[in-house]
C-alpha cells in the first residue's frame, strides 16, 4: 500500500481550485496529452513571449483524476514567467522525482509545491497521472 | 488419465458430492463465504475485499496444484514425443479439449477437435478476425458488432474492416442495456458477413441475446462470433442453444490460469480457414518451398502449447462443476443485489447499468459524484478494497454512455457481504476525503 497522497494539502487544494484550468485564448503553443491507462485527456496551452524564450501564460483544460489535475495546476503556476529552458529543467526534475529519483535540497526547493507530490513516486499505479501534464509540456517545447 | 476424464465427466465420488452439497447449503448465508478457503490468495489476505474478478478471478488451490503436478509428474512436450511422458502430456491436452467441449454444452467426444487452445480470448478473437474474416470480407461488406464490446472484440474488427475496405456497423443498447430485435434487424442485413458480440458486457453486466443475433445473422448468411469472456464464469453456456459459429473465452476469468484462451469454431469453418500463426506442430509436411497444414485444431496451435495451463484449466472447470452453477448463480445474484442496494443508499454514488440486479452477472459499475474513478480506486485501495477504475477497455461504450471513466466492483461466488461492507465504508471514506 502506498502513501496517502490525498492527505497532501497542495494536491487537494489545487484539485478543488485549479486557478490555471481555463481555455487560454491567445496561445502560441498547444498540445494534447493522453493517459492511455484511463483515457484521460488534457490540453495544455502556452503563450510564449515574442522571442519565444519565456512562458508568459500557461493554462490547461480537460478532465482527470485529482492527481493529474492538481499536478497540472501546480505545474502551470510554477512555469508561468519562467524561461522555456527553465521550464524544461523543472519538468525533468519532476519526472525524475516521480520515478523515484533523488533530488538535492536545492532541486527540491526549485520544484516548490510540486515537490509535495513526491510521495506519488511510491504509488506506481498513479505515476502516469502525475506525469501527464509535465510530459505534455516536455513534448511541446 | 482415464476414459471418464477423456469424456469430460465429473470425477466426484458420492462422499465428495455430499461434501459439496454441505458447503453449498451454507452459501445462502452471505455474511461468510464457504468458498474463500479454497483460494490461497483470499485465505492469505483475509483483510482484502477482492472485487475485481471480472478483470481476473482468483484461482482455487486445486487449479494451482494441477499446474504444479503437470510439471512434476507428466512434463514433456505434448504432441511430438513418442515416449510415455509425452503421450501423457498429449492425453492431458486432449482430455482438457473434451472437457471444454462438454462444459460448453457440446459433445465431449465428437466436438473436442474443434476446441482450439491459445493464449486468451483476445487471441481467439484475433484468430477469427485475422484468419477467417479475410476469406469472406470485401469492399462494401459489413461487420456488425455492439457498442459494448471490450476492445479485444472491437479493434480486431476495425483492422479486418480496414484491410478489406469493409464497414464496421454498431448495434446500440436501450436505457436498460438491452439490444432488442429491432436494433439487430436495423443493423444486420444483406451486406453483413460477420456479426460479433460480447455475451456479457464487462461494464454493464448485461447479457446480450446472442442466440437471437445468431439466428438473424444466419438469415443473411453471415457468421456469428461470440466473446464469452464474461459469460462462461457466471452461467452455463450451451453452444447448441446459441448456435453461433465461433465462441471465445479466457481461462483466467473462470478460475483457471492466465495465458490460456479457447476458441471454438464450427468444424467446417475451422477446416476451411487458413492458419493464424505458422511454424512447428501446425504442419502436415514441409518442403523447401511450401507446407501443408495439420488438421484442426493443431492447425491453429503453432509452437509448444502451455500444456500445464491447459491441464489446470481442466481442473478449474471441474472445480466450477463441483460448486455447480446453481449455487454459484444464486450466491452471485444475492451478492450483486445486496451490493447495488447498499450503493444506492449512498446519495453520492451513481449506479451504471440495468436497474435489475439479476441482469448484472457479477458486475456493478458506478461513479462517485465529482470524484474521479482513479481517485476512488486509490482511496479504496488504502482501505484494502480492490476495484477496477478507468475505461475498462470499452472506450466506445463509455463514450456512448457519456462518461470518461467509471468504477467497477465485480463480484464472484467467493465474495461475502463483508466485502461489500468494506466497499461501502471505503466509499464513505472517499466522500469524506473530498467533501468532509
Amino acid at each position: 500500500m502506498g502513501a496517502n497522497i490525498y492527505a497532501t494539502a497542495a494536491l487537494m487544494e489545487h484539485n478543488a481550485h485549479p486557478d490555471y484550468k481555463y481555455d487560454l485564448a491567445d496561445f502560441t503553443h498547444e498540445h494534447e496529452g493522453v493517459n492511455p491507462s484511463c483515457g484521460d485527456e488534457m490540453v495544455l496551452k502556452l503563450r510564449l513571449s515574442g522571442d519565444g524564450a519565456t512562458i508568459e501564460e500557461a493554462a490547461f483544460t480537460g478532465s482527470g483524476c485529482a492527481v493529474s489535475q492538481a499536478s497540472a495546476d501546480i505545474m502551470a503556476e510554477l512555469i508561468t514567467g519562467e524561461t522555456v529552458e527553465e521550464a524544461k529543467r523543472l519538468s525533468a526534475l519532476f519526472v525524475r522525482m516521480i520515478q523515484g529519483g533523488e533530488l538535492t535540497d536545492e532541486e527540491q526547493d526549485d520544484l516548490d509545491e510540486a515537490y509535495e507530490l513526491e510521495s506519488i513516486s511510491r504509488m506506481p499505479a498513479r505515476v502516469k497521472c502525475a506525469e501527464l501534464a509535465w510530459r505534455t509540456l516536455d513534448e511541446m517545447v | 488419465m482415464n476414459n471418464r476424464r477423456l469424456r469430460g465427466e465429473n470425477m466426484l465420488t458420492d462422499a465428495g458430492r455430499a461434501e459439496w452439497a454441505g458447503r453449498n447449503a451454507q452459501a445462502s448465508a452471505l455474511a461468510t463465504s464457504p468458498y474463500k478457503s479454497d483460494f490461497p490468495l483470499l485465505a492469505r489476505k483475509p483483510e482484502l475485499a477482492f472485487l475485481d474478478s471480472a478483470a481476473t478471478a482468483q484461482r482455487p488451490k486445486v487449479v494451482l496444484e494441477a499446474q504444479k503436478s503437470f510439471y512434476e509428474t507428466m512434463n514433456a512436450n505434448a504432441l511430438r514425443g513418442l515416449y510415455e511422458l509425452s503421450v501423457q502430456a498429449t492425453e492431458a491436452i486432449q482430455a482438457a479439449r473434451a472437457h471444454v467441449a462438454s462444459f460448453l454444452g457440446l459433445d465431449g467426444k465428437k466436438d473436442a477437435r474443434d476446441i482450439v487452445f491459445c493464449r486468451n480470448a483476445s487471441e481467439a478473437l484475433n484468430m477469427v478476425a485475422g484468419s477467417y474474416a479475410p476469406t469472406v470480407l470485401g469492399p462494401g461488406d459489413e461487420v456488425c458488432i455492439t457498442v459494448m464490446e471490450h476492445h479485444s472484440n472491437l479493434v480486431p474488427w476495425q483492422q479486418a474492416c480496414r484491410a478489406a475496405g469493409a464497414k464496421l456497423v454498431y448495434m446500440y443498447p436501450d436505457d436498460e442495456g438491452v439490444i432488442g430485435e429491432e436494433e439487430m434487424r436495423a443493423k444486420i442485413g444483406p451486406r453483413t458477413k460477420i456479426v460479433s458480440a460480447v455475451h456479457v458486457s464487462n461494464v454493464l453486466g448485461v447479457e446480450n441475446d446472442v442466440a437471437l443475433m445468431a439466428r438473424i445473422a444466419h438469415e443473411f448468411g453471415a457468421v456469428m462470433v461470440v466473446d464469452g469472456a464474461q459469460s462462461v464464469p457466471h452461467f452455463p453456456v450451451d453452444l447448441t442453444e446459441i448456435e453461433c459459429d465461433f465462441f471465445a473465452f479466457s481461462a483466467h476469468k473462470v478460475y483457471g490460469p492466465m495465458g490460456i484462451g479457447v476458441l471454438w469454431g464450427r468444424h467446417e469453418l475451422l477446416d476451411a480457414m487458413p492458419p493464424f500463426l505458422t511454424g512447428g506442430e501446425m504442419i502436415e509436411s514441409v518442403t523447401e518451398q511450401g507446407a501443408t497444414w495439420a488438421p484442426v485444431p493443431e492447425k491453429f496451435e503453432a509452437g509448444t502449447q502451455d500444456a500445464a495451463g491447459i491441464f489446470a484449466l481442466d481442473a478449474a472447470l471441474t472445480y466450477v462443476e463441483n460448486v455447480g452453477f446453481d449455487a454459484m448463480m444464486a450466491r452471485e445474484r444475492a451478492l450483486v443485489a445486496l451490493c447495488m442496494r447498499r450503493l444506492a443508499e449512498l446519495d453520492f454514488v451513481r449506479l451504471i447499468g440495468p436497474s435489475d440486479p439479476a441482469e448484472h452477472h457479477g458486475v456493478v459499475s458506478f461513479n462517485v459524484c465529482t470524484v474521479h474513478p482513479h481517485d476512488v480506486a486509490s482511496i479504496l485501495d488504502m482501505d484494502g478494497v480492490a476495484i477496477r477504475a478507468g475505461h475498462h477497455c470499452a472506450q466506445p461504450l463509455l463514450a456512448y454512455l457519456g462518461i470518461d471513466s467509471c468504477c467497477r466492483a465485480s463480484l464472484a461466488f467467493y465474495n461475502d457481504s463483508r466485502d461489500i461492507d468494506r466497499l461501502v465504508e471505503g466509499l464513505k471514506h472517499v466522500w469524506a476525503m473530498f467533501h468532509g
